[in-house]
């Protein structure tokens, strides 16, 4: 089998140490880093995100792929630095202020990691002018904010306003999402996307990007 | 009657049917080994880092009036502001599994243990649920110890942050049972840490009192309608599955 298939094969079984294997040897062999990441593991997690939406698999699954993912990723990431390779963009998270719940945002993170986006993560109970810095200071071009509280939902609304004030409504995009969060709600305060789950996320970001 | 209850933890151990709830698998579904692998590993680490405890308080109609008004910010209208005044007992409650578990969370995201990670958080989801059922019960109990219970009464309990009950409720709450005795804290945004902890009232009356229609403004947000099957069970009703409907 082609190296790239088994990888992208091994990583949808969730087996990490294959996929770290496979991964190595392909380097080995001289395959193009930006190959193997996107035909065998972006490939992979990309099958894993579309069984997922199709109730074919459930969150563990897309967990353990993740892992796997990962698991190659590691060896990637020092070629693409010493290559200078882009990736497929930045993306700031966080969970809004006042809340510590971050087991939603972790998973966005973790699937945006997977399908190659470049990830800050600025942890909980985030204050809303940090995500405009460092998406600012960063060049990233979404925002993601996550909130398991009502309370603490008004602070998306700051942030979308600071983005407004700034003048960077058409440069940085804005993605919410958390249990009470509604897409009616993202309507409202002027976010640009919601996302009712994580691999829903990707697909959100990979739009608001106008990624394939 | 104030009370410190440790749940022991092999009672807390939550249903296999509750947990994968949680992570989206439907009841039913044949598990793969690696998901069975999973789930035993974590109620393995739910058993050894979790540690429940609960506190329960007596409370009467007009103490809990002003509690259930808190800063003044539930909804105008909403159901337990007409339940409570017809309860026969009322008690606040608070539980936590504690910080142990939320720490071991982390550790596994930490070290990309995600899936057993999420894993772990739902087992610790569900058994602070199951543990709210067991101090639930041993207020139940007490009250039928003392033959304040009939067939026809029932009991349900409401946390701040549902049903119009504003989650700012949270501070008159921990004012009135402080528990901060079993480790609760109670941050300015209202969030109870540990995050693993549940707060609020049960309610025990006539269960006719529980009856109400979910169509108040604020049911069009909700994206559960718990509600109806709480009440259903409550009556122990069989009926097609309404989302909408009257009970």
């Amino acid at each position: 089998m082609d190296i790239l298939k088994e990888i992208s094969e091994c990583l949808q079984q969730g087996d990490d140490q294959k996929v770290f294997a496979f991964t190595k040897q392909a380097i080995e062999e001289k395959v193009p880093p930006k190959e193997i990441l996107e035909c065998g593991l972006i490939g992979g997690m990309n099958i894993i995100g579309e069984k997922y939406r199709a109730f074919e698999i459930f969150l563990p699954d897309v967990l353990m792929a993740a892992k796997a993912m990962y698991a190659g990723m590691d060896l990637l990431k020092p070629l693409f630095i010493k290559e200078g390779i882009p990736t497929v963009g930045k993306v700031v998270i966080g969970t809004v202020q006042g809340d510590l719940h971050d087991l939603g945002k972790n998973l966005v993170g973790i699937m945006l990691k997977g399908a190659g986006f470049e990830v800050i993560d600025l942890g909980n109970n985030v204050p809303p002018e940090r995500f405009v810095e460092t998406a600012k200071k960063e060049g990233a071009y979404v925002i993601g904010m996550s909130a398991l509280l009502t309370t603490t939902m008004p602070v998306m609304k700051r942030v979308v306003d600071l983005v407004k004030e700034e003048g960077l409504s058409g440069r940085i995009k804005i993605i919410i999402g958390g249990a009470p969060v509604t897409e009616e709600f993202a309507q409202k305060i002027g976010a640009d996307a919601y996302a009712y789950d994580s691999v829903d996320a990707v697909e959100s970001v990979k739009k608001l990007l106008k990624k394939p | 009657m104030r009370e410190i209850i440790e749940i022991p933890i092999d009672d807390a151990k939550p249903e296999r049917f509750d947990v994968l709830k949680t992570q989206g698998i439907p009841f039913g579904n044949d598990l793969p080994e690696k998901v069975k692998t999973l789930l035993k590993r974590a109620i393995d680490l739910f058993l050894e880092f979790s540690q429940p405890l609960g506190i329960v308080s007596d409370i009467s109609i007009p103490e809990f009036g002003s509690v259930y008004h808190g800063e003044g910010l539930n909804e105008k209208e909403n159901p337990l502001d007409k339940i409570f005044k017809k309860a026969d007992n009322l008690a606040l409650f608070a539980i936590t599994i504690g910080e142990k578990v939320s720490k071991k969370i982390d550790q596994l995201f930490k070290k990309n243990e995600f899936a057993l990670g999420s894993m772990l958080d739902s087992v610790a989801s569900a058994g602070t649920d199951k543990a709210v059922d067991i101090v639930e019960n041993h207020f139940l109990n007490l009250l039928s110890n003392k033959g304040e219970i009939t067939p026809s009464k029932g009991m349900l309990r409401y946390s701040p942050g549902y049903c119009g009950w504003h989650v700012s409720g949270q501070k008159k709450l921990f004012e009135f049972s402080h528990p901060e005795d079993i480790g609760i804290t109670l941050l300015d945004s209202f969030l109870m840490k540990p995050l693993k902890s549940i707060s609020g009232v049960m309610v025990i009356g006539e269960k006719e009192i529980f009856k109400f229609e979910d169509s108040y403004p604020f049911c069009d947000q909700c994206k559960t309608h718990s509600c109806r099957d709480r009440i259903r069970a409550l009556f122990r009703e069989s009926r097609p599955d309404n989302k909408k409907g009257v009970v």
